[in-house]
C-alpha cells in the first residue's frame, strides 16, 4: 500500500492504525467473554450469548478504534460491522426455513406422497398427488388466460402506446400490482358467486384470482424487456419494407424473448406458492379433481396450510405431511427461479455491443 | 435497376417546428449523390424523407413531392411500406439482427416478407448479395454464425448486403461510416464506387473529404441558427462545389470556416 | 391516432393511379395486430373495473343491512367490528416494516457498497431467493420454529422493560405473538426493499460519490453525505410498498397469530388484534350469506388501505422522478 511509501517521505500522511487481524480477534474475544460471563452466572444460553459477543464486539471495536485511529475512523468501522451484520442477519431466516424444511420434510418426501391422495385417510399415509394436480391445473390456467394478455398489454404500451389510454394502463396496471392476494380471492370468488351461483369454488376460479396477481408482473417484466430492444433493429425492418406487425413480431419479440420467457416463469414462480386466494376461490378437498371447471381443487400451499391448521388426532403424520408439502413448494419455487435465470442469462441475444 | 428522384418544394416538420425548409434537388441515377453541412441541419432528416422513413419517428410530417421516375412518393395511397422496398436504407450505426445468422440477415427482407423462396434461390440471393457488398470472401464459411459476431466494418457491409438483396432502385446511406475504423471506411467507399454501376446512391457524411472522394454531385444544407430550419444552400457537381462554389456559405463551410 | 408512428395508407381517400409503388391489398396484419395489443391492454381496465365492481356488488349487504340484522346474523355491526382488525392490520405492518427497514438498507448498502464486487451480484439473488419461498412456509416456519425460539428474548423484554406499555402484561406461553407474526412479515418484505433501494443505491452518481471521498471522507461519510440523500425518495418508497406488501399479507400472520377482535398495544401476550387478511383466510371457508358480504366487505377496506399506501408510494417516485433529470 502507499503507507509505506508515505511513511518514509510526509510522516503527517499516516494515521494510526489497528494492526490486522484485530477485527476477528476481538469478535471471538467477546463472544467467548460473553458466554463465560454468563455461565458463570449461571444463564448460560447459545444464541444469547452470540447475540451478546456481538453487541460486545460494536462497543470493543468502536472504542479501541476511536482510541487508536480517531472518532471518524470509529464511525467509520461501527457502519461497516453493522451493513455487514445485517446481510448475515438476512441469511438466518433463509438457512433457517431452508433447513427446517429439507430435514422435518424429507420424512415424507416420498414415492407415496406423490403418488396417493388424501382421500379416506386418517393418521399416517396418503399424499398430496391430488394438491399438485391442482396446482398444475390453476398455475397452467391462470398462465393461460395471463401470457397472452400480459404480452399483447405489453407490446400496446411499447410499441404503440401513447396517449391517455397508454397512461392509464400504465396507472392501472401499477395499482393491480398492489393488490393484496386475499382481494384476488375475494374477487374470483365473487365473480363465480355471480355468474355460475352462490359459494361455489373450482380450479378455474383460482386461475382467475391468480391471474390477477399475474398479469402485472407479466406485463410490467415484459414492457421492460421490448422497451430495451435496440430502436435502430425496428428501424432496420422497416427500412427493408417490412409492415410494423411483421417487425414487431419477427424481430422485436424474438429478441428479447429469452427475456420474456425468463420474465413468464419467474411470474409463475411467484404465484404458484399463493395460499390465500386458493383457499377462498379453488377452497379445500381431500380428493382428486382432474376437472377445473367444478368442484374444489386442492392446491399445494393449501394443502401445507391444511395439513398443519387440521390435523387429526395423532398429529405427527399431519405435520410431516406439512413440511413434505412446503419442501415440494420451496423445490419448485426453487427450480422454477434458477430455470428463469439461467433462460434469461443464456440465451439471451447479444447486440454486439 | 435505378431511377432519377425528383424533389419538389419540400419542407419537414417535427410537430410544429420547421426541420427543413423548401428543399428542390434532382438526384441523377446511377451516381453517387452527397449531403454535407454541419450538425442539425435536416441532412440526415431529409434523406429519410426519400423512404418515408422519417414517419418512424413520432410527429414527423412533410410537404411537398418527391417524385421517383415520375411516381409521387406522397401521392394518395402511397403505401410507405412499399416504397421502402423501392428504396432501400443503410444507417449510422451498423444494426445486424442479432437473433439471426450471417445468411438470416442478408435474407432478413425477404423472409420478414413472407415471401417463399426455394432455398437454391435464396443461396442465390446470399451469395450475390455478399458478393455485391464485398463480404462472401470473408464469410462464405459461417454463414451460420450470428451476424452480431463480426467486427464492425463487415457489420455495416452486412447491413448493406441486407438492403440490396431486395434489389432496390435507390440505396440511401446515413452517414454509414461514422461508427467504423479508417480501414473499414475505405472497404464501404470503395463499395460505394461499385454500387453506383447499378444503383442511385445517396449518402449524408460528416467528412468533407468522404464526401470528395466518392460523389458525383454534392448538396451543402446549412442553418441560418438554433431553431431555424435546414435549408438546402447549393448543389452541383462534386468537384465545381468542393473548388468554386456559387455560394458563400458553401466555401466558407468546406474551407472550415465553421461547422 | 396522428401519433401513430406508421400511418396506414389512406388507400380509400383517392382513386389510385395504376403504379408499382401501389399495394392493391390493405395491410390486414397491421390492423389486426393493433387491435390484438389494444384490446388485452383495454381487457386490463376492465379486468379492474370488474374486481372493484364484482366487491361491491358482493359487499353492499354489508353496508345497507340495517344494525340489528347485522348483529344477529353476521360478525357484527360493519363499520365497529372492522375497526380493531384495521387497526391490528395497521399496527402488524408498521412493526414489520420497523423490523425490516434497518436490516434492508444495511442489506442494501453491502450489496451496493461494500460488498465485494464480483461476489455483489450472487449475494443479490440470495436475498432475493427470500422472495422465492412462499408464505405458506413462512407461516409454518414462524409458527413452528421461529415462535418458540423467540420465548426467551420476550420473557426477558418483559421482564426488564415490562413498565412500557409495549411490552408489558402476560408473556405469551407459546410465543404466538404480535411481535412473532410481526418478524416474519418483515422477513417477507426484507427482499422487496432491499431490491427497490439497493437499484437506488446503485444509481448514486460517481461524481457525488468521488467528490466525498476527495473531499477525504471515510466511506461511511461518502455514505452519508452521497449516497443516502440521493437515495432518499427511493427509501420512502420502497417503504411504503414493502409496507403494501405487509398489509395485506394474509397467511403468515393467519398461521402465526391468535387473533382476536380487541384492541391492544401489548407485542409480547397472547391477546392479539387480528389483521383483516388473515381475518378473512381464518373466517371465509365457513362463512355463508350475510357474514360473507362482511368479509368481502372487509377485503374491500384493505383494498382501499393499500392502494392508498401504493399511491403514496408512486407519488413520491413521480415527484423525484422530476427532480432527478438533471443527473
Amino acid at each position: 500500500m502507499s503507507t509505506t511509501v508515505a511513511q518514509k517521505s510526509i510522516p503527517s500522511l499516516t494515521a494510526g492504525k489497528l494492526p490486522r487481524g484485530t477485527t476477528p480477534g476481538v469478535l471471538v474475544a467477546s463472544v467467548v467473554v460473553t458466554g463465560a460471563v454468563t455461565a458463570l452466572f449461571g444463564g448460560f444460553n447459545l444464541a444469547g450469548t452470540v447475540v451478546g459477543g456481538i453487541v460486545v464486539f460494536l462497543v470493543a471495536m468502536y472504542a479501541a478504534s476511536w482510541a487508536v485511529e480517531g472518532r471518524r475512523k470509529a464511525s467509520d468501522r461501527l457502519a461497516t460491522h453493522l451493513v455487514f451484520g445485517a446481510f448475515a442477519l438476512a441469511l438466518i431466516p433463509l438457512a433457517s426455513v431452508t433447513w427446517e424444511a429439507v430435514s422435518n420434510g424429507v420424512a415424507r418426501f416420498d414415492v407415496q406422497f406423490f403418488t396417493y391422495s388424501m382421500r379416506n385417510v386418517v393418521g399416517a399415509g396418503g399424499g398430496a398427488a391430488h394438491a399438485l394436480v391442482g396446482t398444475l391445473w390453476v398455475t397452467g390456467l391462470a398462465t393461460l388466460i395471463s401470457v397472452p394478455i400480459g404480452l399483447m398489454t405489453a407490446v400496446y404500451l411499447s410499441e404503440y402506446g401513447r396517449g391517455t389510454l397508454a397512461r392509464s394502463i400504465t396507472f392501472f396496471v401499477d395499482v393491480m400490482t398492489g393488490i393484496p392476494s386475499i382481494v384476488a380471492g375475494l374477487f374470483a370468488f365473487a365473480v363465480m358467486s355471480i355468474l355460475v351461483g352462490p359459494g361455489t369454488v373450482s380450479g378455474l376460479s383460482g386461475a382467475i384470482a391468480l391471474s390477477v396477481l399475474m398479469i402485472p408482473v407479466v406485463v410490467r417484466s415484459t414492457e421492460e424487456l421490448l422497451r430495451i430492444v435496440p430502436n435502430e433493429l425496428r428501424e432496420a425492418s422497416y427500412a427493408l419494407g417490412v409492415p410494423k406487425w411483421r417487425t414487431i413480431l419477427r424481430v422485436v419479440m424474438p429478441t428479447a424473448l429469452s427475456g420474456i420467457v425468463a420474465g413468464v416463469i419467474l411470474a409463475i414462480a411467484r404465484v404458484i406458492g399463493e395460499t390465500a386466494p386458493l383457499m377462498i376461490a379453488a377452497g379445500f378437498t381431500q380428493s382428486m379433481n382432474a376437472n377445473p371447471l367444478s368442484n374444489a381443487m386442492m392446491t399445494m400451499p393449501v394443502f401445507v396450510y391444511d395439513s398443519y391448521a387440521h390435523p387429526g388426532v395423532d398429529v405427527l403424520p399431519y405435520t410431516e405431511r406439512s413440511w413434505a408439502g412446503a419442501l415440494a413448494l420451496i423445490a419448485i419455487v426453487m427450480i422454477l427461479n434458477l430455470v428463469g435465470r439461467f433462460i434469461a442469462a443464456r440465451f439471451a441475444p447479444r447486440t454486439g455491443r | 435497376m435505378s431511377k432519377r428522384i425528383v424533389v419538389n418544394n419540400l419542407n419537414v416538420y417535427y410537430g410544429k417546428f420547421k426541420a427543413v425548409e423548401d428543399v428542390d434537388m434532382v438526384i441523377e441515377p446511377r451516381s453517387v449523390t452527397a449531403f454535407i453541412g454541419p450538425s442539425g441541419c435536416g441532412k440526415s432528416t431529409f434523406l429519410r424523407t426519400l423512404n418515408r422513413m422519417h414517419e418512424v419517428i413520432p410527429g414527423a410530417r412533410v410537404e411537398g413531392d418527391v417524385l421517383v421516375d415520375g411516381e409521387n412518393l406522397y401521392g394518395p395511397g402511397v403505401d410507405p411500406v412499399e416504397v421502402r422496398r423501392l428504396i432501400g436504407m443503410v444507417f449510422q450505426r451498423p444494426n445486424p439482427f442479432p437473433t439471426m445468422s450471417i445468411k438470416e440477415n442478408v435474407l432478413a427482407g425477404v423472409t420478414l416478407n413472407a415471401k417463399h423462396l426455394s432455398s437454391s434461390r435464396k443461396d442465390e440471393i446470399v451469395e450475390k448479395s455478399l458478393s455485391g457488398a464485398n463480404l462472401w470472401e470473408e464469410v462464405k464459411n459461417r454463414l451460420e454464425l450470428p451476424g452480431s459476431g463480426l467486427s464492425g466494418g463487415q457489420q455495416q457491409r452486412l447491413c448493406i448486403a441486407r438492403a440490396i438483396a431486395m434489389s432496390p432502385e435507390v440505396l440511401l446511406m446515413d452517414e454509414p461510416c461514422s461508427a467504423l475504423d479508417p480501414i473499414s471506411t475505405l472497404a464501404i467507399e470503395d463499395l460505394i464506387q461499385e454500387l453506383k454501376e447499378t444503383y442511385t446512391i445517396v449518402i449524408v457524411t460528416h467528412n468533407m473529404q468522404q464526401a470528395a472522394r466518392v460523389s458525383d454531385s454534392t448538396a451543402f444544407f446549412n442553418i441560418a441558427g438554433t431553431g431555424a430550419p435546414g435549408k438546402l444552400i447549393e448543389m452541383g457537381p462534386t468537384e465545381k462545389i468542393f473548388s468554386t462554389p456559387d455560394n458563400q456559405q458553401t466555401e466558407e463551410y468546406i474551407t472550415g470556416r465553421f461547422g | 391516432m396522428s401519433t401513430d408512428t406508421l400511418p396506414e395508407s389512406p388507400a380509400d381517400v383517392a382513386p389510385q393511379p395504376p403504379s408499382s409503388l401501389i399495394p392493391a391489398k390493405k395491410r390486414i396484419g397491421d390492423s389486426v395486430f393493433k387491435t390484438l395489443s389494444t384490446g388485452a391492454g383495454t381487457t386490463i381496465l376492465v379486468i379492474l373495473a370488474l374486481v372493484a365492481a364484482f366487491l361491491l356488488v358482493q359487499a353492499i349487504p354489508a353496508l345497507t343491512t340495517p344494525q340489528d340484522q347485522q348483529l344477529a346474523n353476521g360478525y357484527g355491526y360493519f363499520p365497529t367490528w372492522i375497526v380493531p382488525f384495521a387497526f391490528g392490520t395497521v399496527w402488524a405492518a408498521a412493526w414489520a416494516l420497523l423490523l425490516a427497514v434497518p436490516v434492508a438498507l444495511g442489506i442494501a448498502l453491502f450489496i451496493s457498497h461494500y460488498a465485494p464486487r464480483r461476489l455483489a451480484q450472487g449475494l443479490g439473488y440470495l436475498i432475493d431467493l427470500l422472495a422465492a419461498v412462499p408464505s405458506v412456509v413462512f407461516g409454518l416456519w414462524g409458527i413452528i420454529v421461529l415462535a418458540p425460539a423467540m420465548m426467551p428474548v420476550y420473557t426477558w423484554l418483559n421482564a426488564y422493560l415490562g413498565w412500557i406499555p409495549l411490552f408489558g402484561g402476560q408473556v405469551s406461553g407459546t410465543g404466538r405473538t404480535l411481535l412473532t407474526a410481526a418478524v416474519v412479515l418483515a422477513v417477507m418484505i426484507l427482499p422487496i426493499i432491499t431490491s427497490l433501494t439497493r437499484e437506488v443505491f446503485l444509481q448514486t452518481p460517481k461524481l457525488h460519490e468521488e467528490a466525498a471521498l476527495a473531499l477525504g471522507a471515510t466511506r461511511w461519510e461518502m455514505v452519508k453525505m452521497s449516497v443516502l440523500p440521493f437515495g432518499r425518495a427511493g427509501i420512502v418508497s420502497a417503504c411504503m410498498l414493502g409496507l403494501g406488501r405487509a398489509l395485506g399479507e394474509t397467511m403468515a400472520v393467519a398461521m402465526v397469530l391468535s387473533g382476536s377482535d380487541v384492541i391492544t398495544i401489548e407485542i409480547l401476550t397472547s391477546t392479539n388484534t387480528n389483521t383483516i387478511a388473515a381475518t378473512i383466510a381464518q373466517n371465509f371457508p365457513e362463512a355463508f350469506a350475510l357474514k360473507q358480504n362482511q368479509l368481502i366487505a372487509g377485503g374491500l377496506v384493505l383494498f382501499v388501505i393499500t392502494l392508498a399506501v401504493n399511491m403514496i408510494a408512486r407519488w413520491i417516485v413521480a415527484r423525484r422522478a422530476q427532480y432527478s433529470g438533471a443527473n
